[in-house]
C-alpha cells in the first residue's frame, strides 16, 4: 500500500497537524478523550461551574477553620444555642455554650462575641455551622455513592455486553425493572426499611441511592462497550490467545470507560440533591446532623410566617443550589462535547 | 403493529413479576412481627397472640410460600374470608394511620390525580412552547436567556423551589395559600348536599355548581403546579430546542423556504410537526414522572394526595404502607408506561421494526 501524500490545501493542513505540539496530557489521554477535556476547560458555563465546585471543595477543607467544633471528635453534630423553636435572625449574638471562636472572627470584626452568621433556624440549630459542615456531607456521600455505583454499574454493563446472549438478557431486564419506580420514591422505601436496622445515619439513604443508581452507568458502559468490542485490537488480542479477562478488564473497558467516568463524576451534583431530598423528607440522618437536607426540612414548620424568618430557607437553599448548579454547568458543556453533532465546534 | 403491541404486552408480566420481586424483597427486612401487619391489624396485646399470627400467616416459612401467600393471601377458614393477597387489593394495614393501606391510597389519589391532570397541560405546553421560540431565536437573546433559565431550573431542587415560592406568593403576598381547601370550603365539601361525583375534587366542583369551591381549590393548587412544572419546563426547552434545530436544518425547510412560504408557516407547519417526536415520548415520560414528583411538591405544600401520604408514612417508619404505595406507583407506572411505547410506535413507524 502506497502512502497518501496530501496536496495543496491538504497538503498545508498535513503539516499543521504533523507539526502540531501533542502534549504529554494528550498523550496520555488519547485525542478524543483529551478534546473532551479540553472542551470543558474552554466554555465560560463550565468555567463558572468549576469555579463554583472549586468554592465548595475549599469550604469542605476549611470547615474547622470556618466553623471550629464545639467537640473535635463529633464536628457533624449543629451546635445548639438554647432549645426555643423560634428561629433568629443572622448576626443575632451566640447566648448558651457557643463554640470555640475562629481565629479570623476578631481580625475582620474586632468582636470577641461569636455570632450566628446566618441565624439560627428551629431549635436554635446554627444555620452558618448547619451549611459549612454540611458540604462535606455533601461531598462524602455524592463522592461515595457515585464512586459505588460506577462499579457496580461498569461490572454489571461490561459482563452484560461483553458476553452477551442470555446473561445480557437477564441482566438487562434486571436493569428494566429497577428503572420503573420513580428514583425519590424508590430511595425512599429502601432507606425506610433500611433505617430500622442501620439507624439514623447517612448509611441508608446513600446505600438506598447506590442501589437504585447503578443502572444508567450500566446501559452506558454497555453501549459503549458494544462498538469496543468490534474493533481490529480486540479481534487481534483474541488471535493471540488472551483470556477473556485479561481481554474485558485490559483492552475494552480502558478504552470505553472514559465518557461513563466523566458522566459519573459530575453525577454528584445529583446524588446530593436526591440525598437531602430524602433528609428533607425526614429519612437518613439524626436530628441535628449538619446536611444540608435537614437543614432545610427546618423551614417545613415555619411556613405561615416564612416572611419573617426566611433566612431558614434562602441560605441553605442558595446553598444546594449552587453546588447543583454548578456540577449542572460542567454537565452542560460536557454534553456539548459528548454530541458527536457538535464534533468540532467546540 | 400488532406484533409490536403484542411484544410490548408480553413484556408487561415481566415487568410486574420483578416489580413484585422486588417489593417482596424489601418486605424481608422487616422482622415477621412488623409482616404480621400485612394482614391484621398490627396491635399485638401479648406474646403468644404475636406467635399464633405468626404461625398462622406462616411468617417464618420459607420464602416462596411467603411470597405465595403475599401475593393471593390466604383463606381463613373460619369465616372463609381471604386475609392478605396484593393481587386483591389488600395492602395490609397502615399502623401510622390507623386504616387499610388500600383505603387510605384510595381516599388521597384522587387529590393526586386532580393536581396531575392540571399539571399537564401546562407542562407540556409552555415547555414545548418556550423550546420552539429558542430554537427560532437560535443564539438570539431569548436563546440565551432560555438556556440560562433551563440551566436555572434543573439546578433548583423541588423543595427548595418550593419553599420559595411559598415564602413569596404565600408569607409574603398572602395571594396563594398551601393545602387543599379553605375551612369555610372543606365545610361545604364535606355537608351532604354536595355530591361526589368523580371524587376529583374541581371537577365535582364545577358539576355541583359550585364556581366557588373550584376557584378555591385552584387557588391551592397554583403553587404545586407551579413548582411540578418548572424542572419539566426546563428539560421540555432543551428537548425541543435541539430537535426544532435539528428539523430547521432538514433539506425540506430550505425547499418550503424557497418556495416563499411565509417563515410562520414554515416553523410552525413544516418543521415543528416533524420536531416534536422526541418531545412526545419526552412527554409520555413526563406524565408518568409527575407521578414520582408529586412526593416532595405536596410534602411541601401540605397538599393531601398519595406523595404526602408516603413521604410522612416512610418518615415514621411504616414500611407497610409505604410499600403499599409503592405497589401501587408501580402498577401505575407499568400501564402508563405501557400506552407511552404503544402510542409511540403509533406515531413514529421506525420504532415497531426495532
Amino acid at each position: 500500500m502506497s502512502v497518501v501524500t496530501p496536496t495543496g490545501d491538504n497538503e498545508l493542513l498535513g503539516q499543521a497537524v504533523a507539526m502540531r505540539k501533542i502534549s504529554r496530557l494528550e498523550r496520555l489521554l488519547g485525542p478524543d478523550n483529551y478534546r473532551i477535556l479540553q472542551g470543558l476547560l474552554k466554555t465560560p458555563a463550565s468555567i463558572v461551574g468549576s469555579v463554583l465546585i472549586l468554592l465548595f471543595v475549599l469550604i469542605a477543607i476549611g470547615a474547622p477553620v470556618l466553623a471550629p467544633p464545639l467537640n473535635p471528635n463529633d464536628p457533624y453534630t449543629i451546635p445548639r444555642d438554647g432549645f426555643k423553636s423560634q428561629p433568629r435572625p443572622p448576626g443575632t449574638e451566640w447566648r448558651v455554650k457557643p463554640p470555640p471562636l475562629p481565629f479570623w472572627w476578631e481580625a475582620v470584626t474586632g468582636k470577641k462575641q461569636w455570632v450566628h452568621l446566618l441565624g439560627t433556624s428551629q431549635g436554635q440549630y446554627d444555620l452558618y455551622y448547619g451549611i459549612i459542615w454540611g458540604t462535606r456531607t455533601a461531598f462524602r456521600t455524592g463522592i461515595i455513592v457515585v464512586l459505588a455505583t460506577v462499579v457496580i454499574g461498569v461490572v454489571v454493563g461490561a459482563v452484560s455486553a461483553y458476553y452477551g446472549g442470555w446473561l445480557d438478557n437477564i441482566l438487562m431486564r434486571i436493569v428494566d425493572v429497577l428503572i420503573i419506580l420513580p428514583s425519590l420514591m424508590a430511595t425512599l422505601i429502601l432507606a425506610a426499611v433500611l433505617t430500622p436496622m442501620l439507624g439514623r445515619t447517612t448509611l441508608p439513604a446513600m446505600i438506598a441511592l447506590i442501589a437504585f443508581g447503578w443502572m444508567g452507568y450500566a446501559r452506558i458502559i454497555r453501549g459503549d462497550i458494544l462498538s469496543v468490542k468490534e474493533r481490529d485490537y480486540i479481534m487481534a488480542a483474541r488471535v493471540i490467545g488472551a483470556q477473556d479477562r485479561r481481554i474485558l478488564f485490559r483492552h475494552i473497558i480502558p478504552n470505553a470507560i472514559f465518557p461513563t467516568l466523566v458522566l459519573a463524576s459530575l453525577g454528584i451534583g445529583d446524588v446530593v440533591l436526591s440525598f437531602a431530598a430524602l433528609s428533607f423528607l425526614g429519612i437518613g440522618t439524626a436530628l441535628g446532623y449538619a446536611d444540608w437536607g435537614q437543614v432545610l426540612s427546618f423551614a417545613r414548620n415555619w411556613m405561615t410566617s416564612l416572611n419573617t424568618y426566611w433566612y431558614i430557607i434562602v441560605y441553605p437553599g442558595i446553598t444546594l443550589v449552587l453546588f447543583v448548579m454548578g456540577w449542572n454547568l460542567l454537565g452542560d458543556a460536557l454534553r456539548d462535547v459528548l454530541d458527536p453533532r457538535l464534533r468540532g465546534k467546540v | 403493529m400488532v406484533t409490536y403491541i403484542v411484544r410490548r404486552l408480553l413484556l408487561v408480566p415481566l415487568l410486574l413479576f420483578g416489580v413484585s420481586i422486588l417489593i417482596f424483597g424489601m418486605l424481608q427486612f422487616l422482622d415477621p412481627v412488623e409482616r404480621a401487619s400485612l394482614y391484621v391489624r398490627g396491635d399485638f396485646k401479648s406474646e403468644a397472640q404475636v406467635d399464633a399470627v405468626i404461625n398462622r400467616y406462616c411468617l417464618n416459612c420459607p420464602i416462596y410460600k411467603q411470597y405465595t401467600n403475599w401475593l393471593v393471601g390466604k383463606i381463613n377458614p373460619v369465616s372463609g374470608e381471604r386475609e392478605g393477597g396484593i393481587l386483591f387489593g389488600n395492602f395490609g394495614w397502615s399502623r401510622t394511620t390507623s386504616q387499610p393501606v388500600a383505603q387510605l391510597i384510595a381516599r388521597r389519589f384522587p387529590n393526586t390525580l386532580d393536581l396531575t391532570l392540571w399539571a399537564v397541560g401546562p407542562v407540556i405546553l409552555v415547555g414545548i412552547w418556550l423550546g420552539v421560540l429558542a430554537a427560532v431565536h437560535h443564539n438570539g437573546i431569548i436563546d440565551q436567556a432560555a438556556r440560562v433559565f433551563s440551566i436555572i431550573g434543573t439546578s433548583f431542587p423541588t423543595f427548595v423551589f418550593g419553599l420559595l415560592v411559598l415564602m413569596i406568593f404565600y408569607a409574603n403576598l398572602q395571594w396563594f395559600p398551601p393545602g387543599r381547601l379553605t375551612d369555610a370550603y372543606s365545610q361545604v365539601v364535606n355537608s351532604p348536599s354536595f355530591h361526589h361525583y368523580t371524587s376529583l375534587l374541581t371537577i365535582d366542583a364545577l358539576l355541583n355548581g359550585r364556581f366557588d369551591v373550584f376557584l378555591d381549590a385552584l387557588r391551592h393548587m397554583i403553587l404545586p403546579i407551579l413548582t411540578l412544572s418548572y424542572i419539566s419546563w426546563a428539560t421540555f426547552l432543551r428537548v425541543t430546542r435541539g430537535s426544532m434545530l435539528e428539523t430547521l436544518r432538514q433539506e425540506y425547510v430550505t425547499t418550503a423556504r424557497a418556495k416563499g412560504l411565509p417563515e410562520r408557516d414554515v416553523i410552525y407547519k413544516h418543521a415543528r410537526p416533524n420536531a416534536m417526536l422526541p418531545v412526545v415520548t419526552l412527554a409520555g415520560f413526563t406524565v408518568v414522572g409527575l407521578m414520582g414528583g408529586v412526593i416532595i411538591t405536596e410534602t411541601v405544600f401540605n397538599y393531601p394526595g398519595i406523595g404526602a401520604a408516603a413521604a410522612e408514612a416512610s418518615a415514621q417508619l411504616d414500611v407497610i404502607t409505604v410499600l403499599g404505595f409503592a405497589l401501587f406507583n408501580g402498577l401505575i407506572l407499568i400501564v402508563s408506561n405501557l400506552v407511552v411505547d404503544v402510542l409511540y410506535g403509533v406515531v413514529d413507524p421506525r420504532v415497531r421494526l426495532s
